[in-house]
């Protein structure tokens, strides 16, 4: 079967500053695969390049067997691929359910129309409403999205994510800043995510990858450092060394 | 006439009447247009004036629409207006004597000005587009200067005379004529204009506005639609100018001052911008109280002028709107203002 996301040899220099180098990374379809190093290890970069913020200098990136390294971010999103931000990166002044209705209707083709209302367009506001309320922000979908308690920009963060419909979705820190109490919220929301839906987690909080992820990769100084399933990763003495040794809680 | 309501197939769910009820008309939009339109009865020697206040109004709408709605700072709108105030004044001495023609030929070449330049202001901070935009305006002004075998440079372009507008209504010498062919304009293309800031495409000028890195991570081409917006604000612009031009039988350089400008901007700080009414209600404050402070103090006005603006920024417009207008507060949240 053809994997969901496969780069081979991708790599990012910033002058000799070498962000990634040689990155083979394989996703299976429908995996949880989870991306994990320590800080400055190149998460971000990788992310940026996949997504087409940075253009690669090095290498080739294929989404469902499809060369994208050099397609357009707009054309990634379009193929299938969508994100969320480790900082919230919403719009504050809309709502929730302007938020993804817009998000829904870029995806359909119509979010250029101008002659016609937005809440005229059934199929998309009726679409939104129930990915809001499957993300648990049914009741707050009219108010002003930086009105929103953290933990439900969070939410809103993936639905809007969601709303493009990805086959593969990248989650950028998920629970990032959430407050304990509305911590669980954020992480039934991520493992409710439908099962068609190959998800590479990025993350630096243990127990969220040890609970979701059936894959690790774990990335260092740019390179990948190791690759395996879960139980392989969590035993594996040189990962623990150069990684998990500090706030592992396995 | 307002708005076309789709034949009701199915029942609305609540997020679709929330929607619905977010760009649905309010009583004061009423009242507003009720009165411009019931002014060329009431006040029949001010048409002159009022004229000024539609076309200045419908420059600042035009402005808000890239300024309030796309988050795109300009220092040089002028310049659109001027192309349009010159076509439409070589139009009606060269042959094009019906003005809403050469209106609607005057829009289009300030729409083609401003599709070119949309290019520039496409990259770069709002710091960038401000000198970006006042060089073009600055560029415009001088070719408009030294191409004074067409635009009659300094001394202006004379011997402008418009024929009736569509062959019926003469101009005359009260402004009437004027006053309700411009604000009928302003009026025609308000109701456009508030039909596009409420499409799904003016949604994603807003979410582009918000968060731009967001907006192109959802998928959204940002690049088409602030050309697509910038086009038509100069489109708005260029008519504005051809107004001008139309109701006052003269083009001078004056129509491309960086004055004119920063007059917009100052309109859109005195009435607020991102909800279409600003530019509006602000053209209204801004030439009444140049009217009456020039009328007190024709010497000293621009002082007074200025003293007003700098008080009204640093005590900030909705501080003052909250304190002085309290009882307008609930008035101008129900038109769409900002809360005050």
């Amino acid at each position: 079967m053809t994997p969901a996301l496969q780069t081979d040899g991708l790599g990012k220099s910033f002058g000799a500053f070498k962000a990634n180098s040689e990155i083979s990374l394989t996703v299976a379809q429908g995996a949880r695969h989870a991306l994990i190093g320590p800080n400055g290890a190149g998460k971000t970069t990788f992310i940026n390049l996949l997504t087409g913020v940075l253009p690669p200098s090095a290498g080739t990136i294929h989404l469902n067997g499809e060369d994208i390294s050099r397609v357009s971010q707009q054309g990634r999103v379009r193929r299938g691929m969508a994100r969320t931000y480790q900082i919230n990166q919403l719009f504050p002044d809309l709502t929730p359910l302007e938020t993804v209705s817009l998000a829904i209707a870029e995806r359909q083709g119509t979010g250029a129309r101008f002659w016609s209302r937005v809440g005229s367009d059934s199929a998309v506001i009726d679409e939104a409403e129930a990915l809001l309320t499957r993300m648990q922000l049914g009741a707050m979908m009219t108010r002003r999205t930086n009105t929103l308690p953290y933990g439900k920009q969070r939410l809103l963060e993936i639905a809007l994510a969601m709303a493009c419909k990805p086959k593969l979705l990248l989650l950028d820190e998920p629970a990032a800043g959430v407050p304990e109490d509305e911590r669980h919220d954020v992480l039934d929301s991520v493992a409710a995510l439908p099962e068609n839906v190959t998800v590479l987690l990025i993350e630096h909080d243990m127990e969220l990858v040890f609970s979701f992820a059936d894959r690790i990769s774990v990335l260092v100084q740019g390179m990948l450092f190791a690759e395996g399933p879960v139980d392989e990763i969590a035993g594996d003495p040189r990962v623990k060394a150069v990684y998990l040794g500090e706030d592992a809680h396995v | 006439m307002l708005t076309s309501v789709p034949p009701e197939t199915r029942e609305t769910s609540a997020p679709a009447a929330f929607l619905n009820a977010k760009a649905a008309w309010r009583w004061p939009e009423y009242l507003f247009w009720l009165s411009a339109f019931a002014l060329i009865l009431l006040l029949p020697n001010r048409h002159l004036l009022m004229n000024e206040i539609a076309i200045l109004g419908l420059f600042a709408l035009s402005l808000d629409l890239i300024l309030g709605y796309a988050g795109i700072v300009s220092l040089g709108h002028a310049a659109f207006f001027g192309v349009g105030a010159y076509a439409a004044g070589l139009l009606t001495k060269y042959g094009v004597t019906e003005p809403v023609t050469g209106l609607l030929i005057s829009g289009a070449l300030a729409g083609a000005a401003g599709f070119l330049a949309s290019f520039m202001i496409l990259r770069g901070t709002d710091l960038t587009r401000l000198m970006v935009t006042l060089g073009v305006a600055l560029i415009f002004h001088e070719i408009a200067n030294r191409l004074d075998w067409i635009t009659g440079g300094t001394d202006g372009l004379l011997g402008v005379a418009p024929s009736a507008i569509l062959g019926r209504f003469e101009f005359d010498f009260t402004g009437r004529t004027a006053y309700v062919y411009s604000l009928s304009v302003t009026f025609l293309l308000f109701l456009a204009a508030r039909r596009i800031v409420n499409s799904p495409f003016g949604l994603s000028l807003k979410a582009l506005k918000d968060n731009r890195l967001r907006a192109a991570t959802i998928g959204i081409a940002p690049n088409r639609r602030l050309i697509a917006i910038y086009t038509l604000a100069a489109v708005y612009a260029g008519m504005a100018g051809a107004l001008l031009t139309q109701t006052t039988q003269f083009v001078s350089l004056e129509v491309l001052d960086f004055s004119r400008s920063a007059d917009a901007l100052l309109v859109l700080v005195i009435g607020g911008s991102g909800y279409l009414y600003g530019g509006l209600i602000g053209a209204i404050a801004f030439k009444l109280m140049k009217d009456t402070l020039s009328a007190m103090t024709p010497a000293y006005w621009i002082f007074w002028m200025g003293f007003i603006l700098v008080i009204l920024v640093l005590i900030g417009r909705d501080r003052l709107v909250a304190g002085i207008a309290r009882p307008f507060a609930p008035l101008l949240r129900l038109i769409g203002g900002r809360r005050p």
